[in-house]
């Protein structure tokens, strides 16, 4: 065995090191990008990409928060983005003009991480007391909730001030010059083109260093604690909702904000059950399971390979979905199966021995 | 009146949710996976009868046969392909993704298959329906088949888990996978069973839905099987009679809270009554409680 | 082999993505090529003036004698249909062209993208096809997805003729033209043909209030009600989530008298409720906009339930004209379904680019921007006789203008008013 790999000193080293080729991989990933940008080698659809795939990088992140590092089973982060979004773009659409652009963004994003993080709160207080799949159907239940409310929601503003309605548009009651806001099922339309690749790539260095930095922290040691045992945990003195809400508020935030980053990057913002329904929950959850839970840098890497894969597909035309459903299955066989994790690792001693026999030492 | 009215479209609408609700807790209770890909073999199945019957003029009782029986095969191929592979995983969340591929790859089959075009169902059922108050008050026969159906199917499984050989070894098999298989229990063999006897009930679900609301496309299984997969939560997650009261209460809640509250937040107000019911009774209404060990 | 095809192909495609496709890539396939000039242009000259020059030399060494024209539109979920039909028809009518020698002599390419019914994804099948190289975009079909690439087209200047894109910012700028009717405009048409023509005193509406197109017309349907001589006694929603079971909304409209239901909602919700409402035996006038055609020909529906059914559409498949007639005909031999109202926008669509093409006297050799800024001019001043309308024009703002025809279902066939 390895003697020193006990060692506290020895350890931490190995989680900074961890960390770090966690943020050269999005680092160099970035330089990368920004390099082929400016010599031009990047097609339209690679640059239309660049800043959702700084979303969905983000949502998968801030999920494994709640499913790695947690323990519990959210089916309803896409609400937590869908109120990210709204509440931005709500923000945005109001002060636009009245305030210089790149503050405007900022405060926004602000704001999609508040109120984000605010439901997450509301929702995590009675949630948290549930357990597996029944905590996963209340958040998928909550999902539902707020986009089914986002859809009849009716904001107005004239001189009078603003106006609101959940019932239909005639019920705001408003001047003839009045502005809607948001427009029930037709959401909210003009919203400003603020979102850009080196902004998504700053919110996800933000969302990482806070992410790393709390698994590695005390409060991050007590919420893997519930995690693998949630009695023991009790019996040592760690509160459990406090440490329970904590993870989740945050995880929710994260997703407000990539949803105020989803609002501002597509001029028209819809409440549908293709981007903020359960799909879209489930779609997230898959980033996170199949980049390994609890594993930060996988799903970074897999939520990019999973919204590359379907753009990628485009020259198989019809048989696109289908092909990429069967590669999806094939993927979570080929890593999650018991039996192709023992092959592969008996391909690496075969092909990779010395690396091997470094860290086993049963030969 | 009018709420009679409301309360009889509520249990038909319930019915076919309790129906599908069945198959999905049977697989729940015995192989604790939640089957997202159920929803898309009812759609299969619907299919089947739909090209049986409407298009090939074939009598009813062959299509349902037929459905049923490749229901059962297509079930028996998924479990063993997508999801055996996967039992023995680090996580049990792994499975659940692979049923959300097969999910994808279902319903994309059937679009290159049967295509986009919506296809409207003929029904299968001949039971005349009950009319009274001079025909204001209908109870369509695809409600009384779909109700007698799911009762009959109820207590054939309940039978069946109780008193059959293969059903103890199910419960055995539910309670704990190692024990079972060193009590001499085929594990592998009594999970096919089990998602055998769920897809062949999603065959019969997919006929009764499609009777019920007679419009068919490759995502017609997707909205019902998550709003059964509530039912059975509901109820109580692998209890079936549970099954049974949460699909129909589901359906009466649905079409009372479209009917007096809002028709625009008739979603919204089916998830909150599911969130109140649990946070009440965490594990549904029918469900066993489960002791924590330490 | 089709599908080893298929998987080479798209190995191809991930080549060019991922290898930047940059100078260094052979110029073996056309995409490789296409990829890289478009790019090259774009990021040289980012919102400025020299765009123009640089899609220019793109478009010179890409084209070569042919016009390419995109389309955008959902062929996979739950909104596949409305896709298709668009696709094929589109295909049909590139194929018809091509075949009576092109426009103004020079064949069309025609590649169709997928976009799933998400906003996101349209803008990616948007890039998708400029990496292409395409010239003039024919899209998106719904109203969502086109509010978000419209506007992409307008800061890349980019011609974008719309099928049935309907909602109001659709076609919000000066680059964006429509072949259908826009939600306000139908809302409006249907209050006062019910009005005009005293069809019902007591209206009742029932619209997917989750969906654009449907709470788009629902809205100004109710605004104009207020002059006309009817009065709207019932007006019930319903989601995306929740669309099998409309028992509650019918019973609504029975209960409070109404003698019209106002549908402003696609057939294969409208096919479900017209059986509902038959179980209930309810029968009032059922009266729908263009959404509805194709009501009688989803397979195995039993028509004589839309007996009697009121609807304004532009489009009837079984009109008698010679127009409608072959394009039906060869629409079924080809694609096995009748084709419905977004088809027959579609078709008219490819026809109406083809007229403005040859009336701004474009070229293949002509870059996006350079055809658009000609497009925008030709199609005011175009007169087209299409399947949607005769004598169709389009005005600056790009609306069309052509008349509604509001028919009646008799005997499960279109019968006009």
């Amino acid at each position: 065995m390895n003697k020193t790999s006990g060692i506290y000193p020895h350890k931490l080293n190995k989680i900074t090191k961890n960390n770090f080729i966690t943020y050269l991989m999005v680092l160099v990933l970035y330089i990368a990008v920004q390099l082929l940008l400016v010599t031009g080698n990047v097609s339209s659809l690679m640059e239309g990409l660049l800043v959702p795939l700084c979303i969905y990088v983000m949502l998968a992140i801030s999920l494994n928060l709640t499913v790695g590092i947690l323990g519990e089973l959210s089916l309803g982060h896409a609400g937590f983005m869908c109120v990210g979004a709204f509440a931005g773009a709500f923000f945005s659409k109001c002060m636009n003009g009245a305030m210089p652009d790149g503050v405007r963004f900022i405060t926004a994003l602000l704001i999609g991480a508040v109120s984000a993080g605010i439901f997450g709160i509301l929702i995590g207080i009675p949630v948290l007391r549930l357990k597996g799949d029944y905590l996963a159907i209340v958040t998928l239940a909550f999902g539902e909730i707020i986009k089914n409310l986002v859809n009849v929601m009716y904001i107005g503003r004239d001189k009078n001030g603003f106006h609101f309605s959940m019932k239909d548009f005639f019920s705001l009651n408003m001047d003839a010059e009045g502005e809607v806001i948001v427009n029930g099922a037709q959401g909210i339309t003009g919203t400003p083109h603020d979102a850009s690749f080196t902004m998504g790539v700053i919110l996800i260095f933000l969302s990482l260093i806070i992410i790393l930095n709390l698994i590695h922290s005390r409060d991050g040691r007590a919420i893997m604690s519930i995690r693998d045992n949630r009695i023991a945990a009790e019996s040592i003195g760690i509160n459990i909702t406090k440490y329970k809400l904590m993870a989740f508020s945050l995880s929710a935030a994260i997703a407000g904000v990539a949803g105020v980053l989803y609002a501002h990057n597509l001029s028209t913002l819809t409440a549908l059950p293709k981007n903020f329904g359960y799909n879209m929950s489930i779609m997230i959850l898959v980033f996170v399971v199949l980049g390994g839970i609890g594993n930060i840098r996988g799903s970074i890497i897999s939520a990019i390979v999973l919204t590359l894969l379907p753009e990628l597909l485009r020259g198989l035309s019809d048989y696109r979905m289908l092909i990429y459903a069967i590669v999806l299955i094939v993927m979570m066989l080929f890593n999650w199966s018991p039996k192709a994790i023992e092959w592969k690792e008996r391909m690496k001693e075969k092909y990779f021995p010395k690396k091997l026999s470094k860290g086993k030492e049963v030969k | 009146m009018s709420f009679i009215s409301y309360l009889i479209n509520g249990i038909s609408l319930g019915s076919v949710y309790a129906i599908i609700a069945l198959g999905y807790t049977m697989v729940y209770g015995i192989a604790k996976m939640l089957n997202f890909a159920h929803g898309d073999v009812i759609m299969v199945g619907a299919f089947i009868v739909f090209t049986i019957v409407s298009t090939l003029s074939l009598p009813p009782v062959l299509g349902i046969a037929t459905a049923i029986i490749v229901c059962t095969v297509f079930g028996i191929t998924i479990e063993r392909v997508a999801y055996k592979p996967l039992r023995n995983a680090a996580s049990p969340l792994a499975v659940l993704i692979t049923a959300i591929g097969v999910s994808y790859l279902l319903q994309n089959l059937a679009l290159l298959i049967f295509g986009a075009n919506t296809k409207s169902f003929t029904s299968v059922v001949a039971v005349k329906p009950l009319k009274f108050a001079d025909g204001n008050m209908v109870i369509s026969g695809e409600t009384i088949v779909t109700i007698v159906v799911g009762i009959i199917v109820m207590i054939l499984l309940t039978l069946f888990i109780n008193k059959t050989k293969a059903g103890q070894a199910m419960l055995a098999v539910s309670e704990d996978k190692g024990a079972a298989s060193l009590m001499g229990i085929n594990v592998n063999k009594t999970i096919a069973l089990t998602f055998a006897i769920g897809s062949a009930l999603a065959a019969v679900a997919g006929v009764l839905l499609c009777s019920a609301y007679p419009s068919l496309t490759p995502y017609t299984g997707a909205m019902p099987g998550i709003k059964a997969f509530v039912a059975a939560v509901f109820g109580g997650i692998g209890s079936v009679p549970g099954a049974m009261i949460g699909g129909i209460l589901l359906g009466i809640i649905e079409i009372l809270g479209k009917a007096y509250i809002s028709s625009q937040m008739a979603d919204a107000i089916v998830f909150a009554v599911l969130i109140i019911v649990l946070l009440v009774k965490p594990t549904g209404i029918l469900g066993k409680k489960i002791q924590e060990k330490v | 082999m089709k599908r080893f095809m298929s998987i080479a192909m798209a190995s191809a495609m991930a080549m060019t993505l991922f290898a930047g496709c940059g100078s260094t890539a052979s110029e073996g396939t056309d995409a490789a090529a296409g990829t890289d000039t478009t790019a090259t242009a774009d990021t040289a000259a980012e919102g400025t003036d020299a765009t123009a020059e640089g899609t220019a030399a793109a478009g010179e060494s890409a084209a070569g004698g042919v016009f390419k024209i995109g389309g955008i539109g959902p062929t996979t979920g739950g909104a596949a249909v409305y896709g298709m039909a668009v696709q094929n028809a589109a295909q049909l009518a590139v194929d018809e062209i091509n075949a009576a020698g092109g426009i103004g002599g020079y064949q069309i390419e025609f590649k169709f993208e997928d976009d799933e019914n998400d906003p996101e994804k349209s803008v990616n099948a948007y890039n998708t096809l400029k990496d292409w190289d395409m010239q003039i975009l024919m899209g998106t079909v719904t109203s969502g997805c086109c509010v978000a690439v419209v506007e992409k087209t307008s800061a890349d200047n980019m011609f974008q003729l719309t099928p049935s894109g309907s909602s109001i910012e659709a076609i919000k700028y000066d680059n964006a033209f429509r072949v259908c009717f826009s939600d306000p405009n139908q809302g409006m048409a249907s209050a006062k043909y019910i009005g005009d023509n005293a069809v019902a005193t007591k209206v009742a509406v029932i619209y997917d209030s989750s969906d654009i197109y449907s709470s788009g017309i629902y809205q100004k349907f109710v605004t104009e009600s207020a002059s006309q001589p009817f009065e709207i006694v019932s007006a019930e929603a319903f989601t995306a989530d929740s669309k099998t079971d409309f028992s509650v909304q019918l019973q609504k409209a029975k209960d409070s008298g109404a003698d019209l239901v106002f549908l402003p909602i696609y057939y294969t919700e409208a096919s479900l409720i017209l059986s509902q409402a038959a179980t209930m035996n309810y029968s009032p006038i059922f009266f729908g906009c263009d959404g509805l055609d194709g009501i009688l020909d989803v397979e195995n529906f039993d028509t004589s339930l839309a007996e009697g059914v009121m609807l304004l559409t532009p489009f009837a498949a079984d009109a008698q004209d010679e127009l409608t007639q072959n394009f039906v005909t060869t629409f079924k031999e080809k694609f096995g379904d009748t084709p419905n109202q977004f088809a027959a926008d579609a078709y008219d669509a490819i026809y109406a680019i083809k007229a403005a093409a040859e009336k701004a006297g474009l070229t293949p050799d002509m870059d996006a921007s350079a055809i658009c800024d000609a497009m925008k001019t030709a199609m005011t001043q175009i007169t087209l006789d299409g399947l949607t309308g005769v004598g169709m024009t389009w005005d600056a703002s790009g609306e069309p203008n052509k008349a509604p025809k509001a028919v009646k279902i008799e005997n499960g066939v279109y019968v006009a008013m």
